[in-house]
């Protein structure tokens, strides 16, 4: 029975002429479909003969055409050597020792290489100073394999070859020899001594020559200091295991400070020991990685942490020093003498601020505590920067004196704060030679560019500190027509010797004395003789002589520090972890590396405390899409304006104070998805990381790549616990480590009584455990790149980093307090009564999801976990990760079909899936797209494909070879064997992750598993995990 | 057919026996023309296990070439047995002391000085002398393959007579058969009998109607074709048999089989590597620089290197493209320099997601590589042997006791899983060898 009813759509159908109305009957869609837009225009359309019958055979055919094709396997070929290298066995890999010294970064590494290609860098166990890497080194032999490298020596932008470069060189520099101008070279850091010889001798050759070091990021107030104090340019050294009390006002220590490198001394005193461990103050003004590893840090900004040392210099001589700094501050200074006090010459003082008072107060401190931690009879050479002489060149350059200018290892035209003056300078030289191994600003404005060599593929010596020497191999031949700088000097001084024949003549003359060089070399370091006494007491007359005007210099730079005045906000630039000084800018691992402090990867940013952003309208927020937006805001330095820059919201920033990052915001020679943040060079005015700054609001947002929204622990105290060294040394473990209590029968037991599965008999065979020390663990990062080279993790980019698609296998995880310690948000939580009210649990957590003003920060390296009881091995549908005897938990990727079940029963949140093809796809053009960028690549370990899950597999590849190696050599397993195979704990110098084998006796995890602070990631659970963590106890005995 | 063959093996074998005889006896007769008595068979051991590497008789090489060398000397030189002695004995020696001709040759040869022989003794160099004294021996090349027995006909004739036979008999039978029944059919219709045809549903039809023999068909059909489907399907990838033809054709038979090379000679890393490893071609130089043509095996190839055009010179030329690609000047005995790659096609493909380490299993294990590999030394071409697939080793993972003996590794652990096993000896799998990650990460 039809019905005759009808319904009106609209009004508009009242009116039966309505066009509309008529138009919408015909046609179904309101708006036209653009079929146009995916089939091309009429007329392209209408002129191809292909109809529809004809594209259906078309798809049939190329379907059936391409499923035989695939059932049919490839030919490939193998081709073996003409003549095989005697040293090279397909398969095995061969270990080099060499040095990274580019000027920003300096250490003592092992270079692994397979086949001949340098694969992954490794700490140098053998050096005592600087052996190990960090994340940038770790990322370092990507750099080698970077696609956008400069390929050949170029002029005005074209190819040109090294003789005409060698013969027009020449022919201009001897030509400048009578002319009277100078031959600038403006050079990075070297601290070696084959070159400092190399360019005496060049200089002696040429006449005239003018030699300036500059560093980037300078360290030219500390260098002004130790050179006015002890008559040497060059950098105190420390040793922070040394020390009982540890007092930084604003130095990083633990990332760059004065080259870096100080974090495992500095993580072994973190470790308690016979009840004791060090304690560490931090006076800064943004969260930095150090001031987040203290046990007690003071939010302050840098003017008043110059005040606050003057102060502190006064109090510990018991003098009255000026300037005004806040009660609370005092009284904490006041507190810090007490601790010094009481540590004498087991403390040490250090400061961040690029100012030369300061630097001489410290320096003043150190001596008069006779600080053990504090080293200045073998000092550290891997800073030489001047900002004197580099000013000074740039006028002369200015003013047509220089003919010309010869630069290695810099980019001045992006980090020169004052890069237009020598834009205008570099146009009055008659010849510029730029050495760079990438197109950058500097070889867009010079004439000739030599392409430079990477240091893993060229020679070289380093004395890092005095009496310890390294030494640079290469571990491939060029893979381009590089050529080094130092080999050009020698070339260029008509020398027909090779620069390895230069370093052997430096060093059998001046250094091995009756040592051998190739055990050296194979070494890769070598302490030589210490300065002999005569010298060390020449010194000494020279200190006394000086000794009067020392004082008198101390007390007024004390003075001109207590008069430092403050106006408006005031800027930190720092040095990022994942970037350090920007040379490594196009290098993907690192660009994706997330900041441990903010979690941000990607980009550079303005980190503001919640106080001033709340004052001046800034925001981050978490959008819908699941990623982090903040605002933009415009900066200003006397008068230079860095616009769009992104705004964080920065918890423990000192109030009135910011922060951004060097390093970002390259453009030239880059590829498009590397350029991201800005520049902050153009705000470091007179080579000063602190800056007088107005910052204002500008429109629109600016979308981060951040990895961890959340940033509290919510009082969840089990994740991440801690306690006091306090309670530590009187209390009994079942009371700061307590087992988590579960009910059975209406009973609480113990968590780990309690099994749903039979247990397997693990005391047989291997059984590999991996403990991880909070105490120890400082959240560097340089696991997370090791990770990221030995197990062929692929780079997903910025958009996907957003949409939490992040491929880290090993992440770290850092958390804020949200009340002043994690104590009392777990108190807090524990006393939340009802669901609303003071006390309600509703409004209590959402006020727990805040960070404090001044947080305490933990970090927490967490990976798979390689449950005994996994939860992802029972949901796979297809048994594509199934547990191993040895305690992995294995996970087979071609059986994977791609459910992510799996991740989303883990509890741990480490199983990473892989939503796209990462490898030779366009869409993602980091190093995997290309065949260079590939040689990377491990070849022991496969390359994921799209939609399949990955995770952690505690490097099973190396623990398998380990093992293989053993039985091949019919031995058992030596001690430490596989903590030093496996890329995490190799990576890490401090000590904080230990691997091994724990049913092997003596071994060190087997007494780490059984140790009191050890405890389980969320153990109620009842996984099991082979992942253990150490309570992080903090120091907080105020003396 | 077989026998027929071996007979005739036998005259061929008789023949060149006789050949063989002939010329030494002729060589002995030629011998006392010069001033030699020494024995050239044993010259001719000595001379390959102390000479050949740097002299031939008929080619230059490292050395001068040896043929007459002492009749050649005698004569241009004017020196007698009595300094090839000393020479031989003592070379360095003898240039030392300034000898004209010594240092001349010292002086041609690029200064590589000869090894000295001070154990030989005279009768030795004798032997030896004997040896490049006597005309080399024409390899006896019976070309044209079979020998005067002429092709085996017989055998084939007797085969298909058989055959031809059986088939008769089968005739016979179905004529006869068609006769009786013919028989049969016109005793009955003589006796008055109609034959009544049944009018019957053709066979077919019969068997659509019938819905339960239908379905069963269906589903012995489906279960079939499912089967092959399966088989054909799990061949897809595995390559078992795929003998690819090589840019050289380099035969195992020969080097391992004929010449009983040891494989790992040559693929030398498979005792400490992932990889066993293709040898680079200066591995291939070590003996190439002297062997430089295929001299074969005495009796000349066989039928089935003939039929398959390896004769000798093919396989000369196969060296020759050794030499073109090591970039080796043969007229000069150096190299040029001049290399280029060989672009050998794999035979064994395992996929990137499965890991297999030589050396586990050469090394530890102690397999050998017939296991895996099959018979190489019997193949001209290598082929894929094993099928590769995980379940074949799986199979062998299984079925292997793992080899402990006198490993310090293996000792605490195979004493407890022995023990918690209740067994004598630990196949891989208890070892742990079936677990996913052990192959694949």
């Amino acid at each position: 029975m039809a019905s005759n009813k009808k319904y009106w759509k609209s009004e508009a159908e009242l009116n039966p002429n309505d066009s509309i109305v008529e138009t919408l009957k015909q046609n179904e869609f309101v708006q036209e479909i653009p079929v146009d837009e995916f089939l091309g225009d009429k007329e392209t359309l209408a002129s191809s003969s292909t109809n529809r019958r004809d594209f259906l055979k078309y798809v049939g055919f190329s379907t059936a055409a391409a499923s035989l094709a695939a059932c049919e396997g490839p030919v490939i070929k193998t081709i073996p050597y003409v003549v095989q290298p005697e040293n090279i066995i397909p398969g095995v890999a061969n270990y080099y020792a060499t040095t990274i010294a580019n000027g920003f970064d300096f250490a003592s590494v092992l270079v692994k290489t397979r086949e001949g290609r340098p694969i992954k860098i490794e700490n140098n166990t053998d050096a005592k100073v600087m052996g190990s890497a960090n994340a940038r080194v770790h990322a370092s032999v990507l750099s080698l394999y970077d696609s956008t490298r400069l390929q050949g020596p170029t002029t005005n932008g074209e190819g040109v070859s090294w003789k005409t470069l060698d013969v027009d060189v020449k022919a201009k520099l001897s030509a400048l020899k009578d002319s009277g101008k100078q031959i600038a070279l403006l050079t990075q850091t070297y601290a070696s001594p084959s070159t400092s010889r190399l360019i005496a001798e060049f200089s002696e050759a040429n006449g005239n020559v003018n030699h300036v070091v500059y560093d980037a990021i300078s360290e030219d107030a500390a260098l002004n200091a130790f050179e006015a104090k002890y008559g040497e340019r060059a950098l105190a050294d420390y040793d922070f295991e040394k020390a009982d009390v540890i007092v930084s006002f604003g130095a990083d220590f633990l990332s760059d400070w004065q080259g870096g490198g100080y974090d495992s001394g500095y993580a072994k005193g973190r470790v308690p020991k016979h009840g004791k461990m060090s304690r560490h103050i931090q006076i800064e003004a943004n969260m930095s990685l150090t001031g987040a590893n203290a046990d007690k840090r003071i939010p302050l900004i840098p003017s008043q942490q110059k005040i606050a040392l003057a102060k502190l210099f006064g109090k510990l001589n018991n003098s009255n020093v000026g300037g005004a700094v806040s009660e609370s501050v005092d009284k904490a200074l006041d507190a810090i003498v007490k601790e010094i006090g009481k540590a004498g010459s087991r403390a040490v003082v250090v400061t961040g601020l690029d100012d030369e008072n300061a630097q001489a107060v410290v320096l003043a401190i150190n001596e008069m505590l006779r600080s053990e931690a504090y080293d200045t009879a073998a000092p550290k050479y891997i800073r030489k920067g001047n900002v004197k002489a580099v000013n000074a060149l740039i006028a002369d350059m200015k003013a047509g004196k220089v003919g010309a200018l010869i630069t290695d290892g810099v980019n001045p035209m992006y980090s020169l704060p004052n890069a237009a003056d020598f834009a205008e300078g570099i146009k009055n030289v008659e010849l510029s030679v730029v050495f760079s191994s990438n197109k950058n600003e500097t070889t867009e404005v010079a004439q000739y560019v030599a392409a430079a060599s990477h240091y893993l593929e060229s020679w070289g010596d380093a004395q890092l500190k005095k009496g310890h020497y390294s030494l640079m191999q290469p571990t491939i031949k060029e893979l381009f027509d590089t050529r080094q700088f130092q080999s050009a000097l020698l070339q260029w001084m008509g020398s027909d010797k090779s620069y390895y024949d230069y370093i052997k003549e430096t060093w059998s003359a001046d250094i091995l004395g009756e040592s051998e060089w190739n055990k050296t070399l194979h070494d890769g370091v070598f302490v030589g003789a210490m300065p002999s006494i005569d010298a060390l007491t020449e010194t000494v007359v020279e200190e006394e002589g000086t000794e009067v005007s020392a004082i008198t210099s101390i007390s007024s730079a004390v003075s001109s520090l207590a008069n430092t005045s403050s106006a408006g906000m005031e800027l930190t630039l720092y040095s990022k972890v994942g970037m350090g000084d920007g040379q490594q800018a196009s290098n993907p691992w690192l660009q994706e590396f997330p900041d441990p402090i903010t979690r941000v990867s990607w980009d550079n940013y303005v980190t503001i405390s919640k106080a001033d952003a709340l004052a001046l309208g800034f925001v981050n927020e978490n959008v819908a899409n699941g990623g982090l937006d903040g605002s933009y805001a415009k900066m200003t330095v006397n008068g230079v304006v860095l616009e769009n820059v992104p705004v964080i919201i920065q918890p423990g920033q000192a109030k009135g104070s910011l922060g951004l990052s060097f390093g970002y915001g390259k453009e030239v020679g880059m590829k498009k998805e590397m350029q991201n943040g800005v520049n902050a060079f153009a705000l470091y005015q007179g080579f000063s990381n602190t800056q007088a700054v107005t910052i204002e609001k500008s429109a629109g947002m600016h979308e981060f790549a951040c990895v961890q929204l959340h940033k509290t622990l919510m009082g969840r105290g089990d994740i991440i616990k801690e306690t006091t060294l306090e309670v530590f040394n009187t209390k009994d473990h079942s009371e700061w480590n307590p087992v988590p209590q579960v009910s059975l029968n209406h009973n609480e037991v113990p968590a780990t009584s309690v099994d749903l599965w039979d247990s397997f008999d693990r005391s047989i065979g291997h059984h590999f455990n991996l403990s991880i020390d909070l105490n120890a663990c400082t959240g560097c990062g340089a696991c997370v790149i090791a990770c990221h080279a030995e197990n062929n993790v692929p780079v997903v980019g910025k958009e996907e980093i957003r949409k939490s698609r992040d491929m880290h296998w090993l992440r770290i995880d850092r958390y804020y307090s949200s009340e002043d310690t994690f104590e009392e948000d777990d108190i807090k939580k524990d006393n939340f009564d009802g669901l609303s009210g003071d006390k309600g649990s509703l409004s209590g957590f959402a006020e727990l999801e805040d960070p404090s003003e001044n947080p305490q920060v933990a970090f927490q390296p967490v990976m798979c976990q390689h449950c005994n009881h996994a939860p992802c091995e029972t949901v796979c549908p297809v048994a594509a990760t199934s547990h191993g005897r040895q305690g992995q938990n294995h996970m087979a990727y071609n059986r994977c079909v791609g459910t992510r079940y799996c991740a989303n029963n883990c509890p741990y949140k480490v199983r990473r899936f892989n939503w796209f093809l990462y490898n030779n796809n366009d869409e993602f053009d980091y190093n995997m797209n290309n065949d260079l960028g590939k040689m990377v690549i491990n070849p022991d370990v496969v390359v994921r494909s799209r939609g399949v899950m990955e995770k952690c597999s505690f490097c099973i590849q190396a623990t398998q070879a380990v093992i293989l190696q053993a039985k091949r050599e019919g031995r058992v397993v030596a001690n430490g064997e596989f903590n030093d195979a496996v890329a995490c704990s190799a990576a890490c110098s401090s000590g904080a992750m230990r691997f091994g084998d724990v049913n092997e006796e003596g071994s060190v995890i087997s007494e780490l598993v059984k140790d009191e602070r050890a405890y389980h990631l969320l153990e109620h659970v009842g996984t099991k995990p082979n992942v253990v963590y150490q309570v992080k106890v903090r120091n907080t005995n105020e003396a | 057919m077989k026998k027929v063959l071996d007979r005739n093996q036998i005259f061929r074998n008789l023949g060149i026996n006789l050949v063989v005889f002939l010329l030494f006896f002729s060589a002995s007769l030629f011998a006392q023309d010069v001033p030699s008595d020494g024995d050239p068979i044993n010259g001719k051991k000595l001379f390959n296990q102390n000479c050949a590497a740097c002299h031939s008789l008929d080619r230059k090489m490292t050395g001068p070439v040896l043929a007459n060398v002492e009749s050649r000397l005698a004569e241009d030189e004017g020196l007698d047995r009595e300094w090839l002695y000393t020479w031989i004995k003592n070379s360095p020696g003898m240039i030392k002391s300034g000898d004209a001709y010594a240092n001349k040759i010292y002086e041609e040869y690029s200064k590589a000085a000869m090894t000295p022989f001070p154990t030989f003794s005279n009768a030795d160099i004798d032997d030896i002398l004997a040896y490049t004294a006597a005309t080399p021996a024409v390899p006896v090349v019976v070309n044209g393959g079979p020998g005067p027995g002429g092709e085996v006909q017989p055998s084939g004739l007797s085969n298909e007579l058989i055959l031809g036979a059986l088939v008769l008999v089968f005739g016979l039978l179905v004529v006869m058969l068609f006769l009786v029944n013919k028989t049969l059919k016109s005793i009955v219709s003589a006796n008055g009998v109609v034959l009544e045809k049944e009018k019957r549903l053709p066979i077919w039809k019969a068997f659509a109607k019938n819905q339960f023999l239908v379905l069963v068909t269906s589903i012995l059909l489906l279960l079939t074709s499912a089967y092959f489907a399966y088989g054909w399907m799990m061949q897809i990838g595995v390559d078992q048999g795929y003998a690819p033809v090589q840019p050289i054709h380099f035969s195992h038979k020969v080097h391992a089989g004929d010449n009983k090379i040891e494989c790992k000679y040559c693929h030398s890393s498979a005792r400490v590597s992932k990889t066993s490893g293709v040898p680079s071609l200066n591995v291939c130089m070590n003996c190439h620089k002297s062997i430089y043509q295929y001299q074969g095996n005495p009796e000349g190839p066989t039928r089935e290197d003939l039929a398959n055009g390896y004769t000798n010179d093919f396989y000369t030329a196969e060296i020759k493209k050794l030499y073109e690609a090591v970039g080796w000047d043969e007229e000069n005995q150096k190299y040029t320099g001049e290399t280029k790659a060989v672009e050998w096609v794999r035979v064994h493909n395992l996929p990137d997601f499965a890991y297999f380490n030589h050396s586990q299993h050469v090394t530890v294990a102690g397999i050998d590589c017939q296991t895996c590999h099959g018979p190489v030394e019997e193949m001209d071409i290598v082929e894929q042997y094993a099928p590769l697939t995980m379940g074949w080793c799986i199979s062998c993972h299984r079925e292997t006791n793992v080899k402990v003996e006198g490993n310090e590794y293996y000792a605490k652990i195979h004493a407890e899983l022995s023990k918690k096993y209740g067994v004598e000896q630990l196949t891989a799998a208890q070892m742990g060898g079936m677990e996913c990650g052990k192959c694949h990460y």
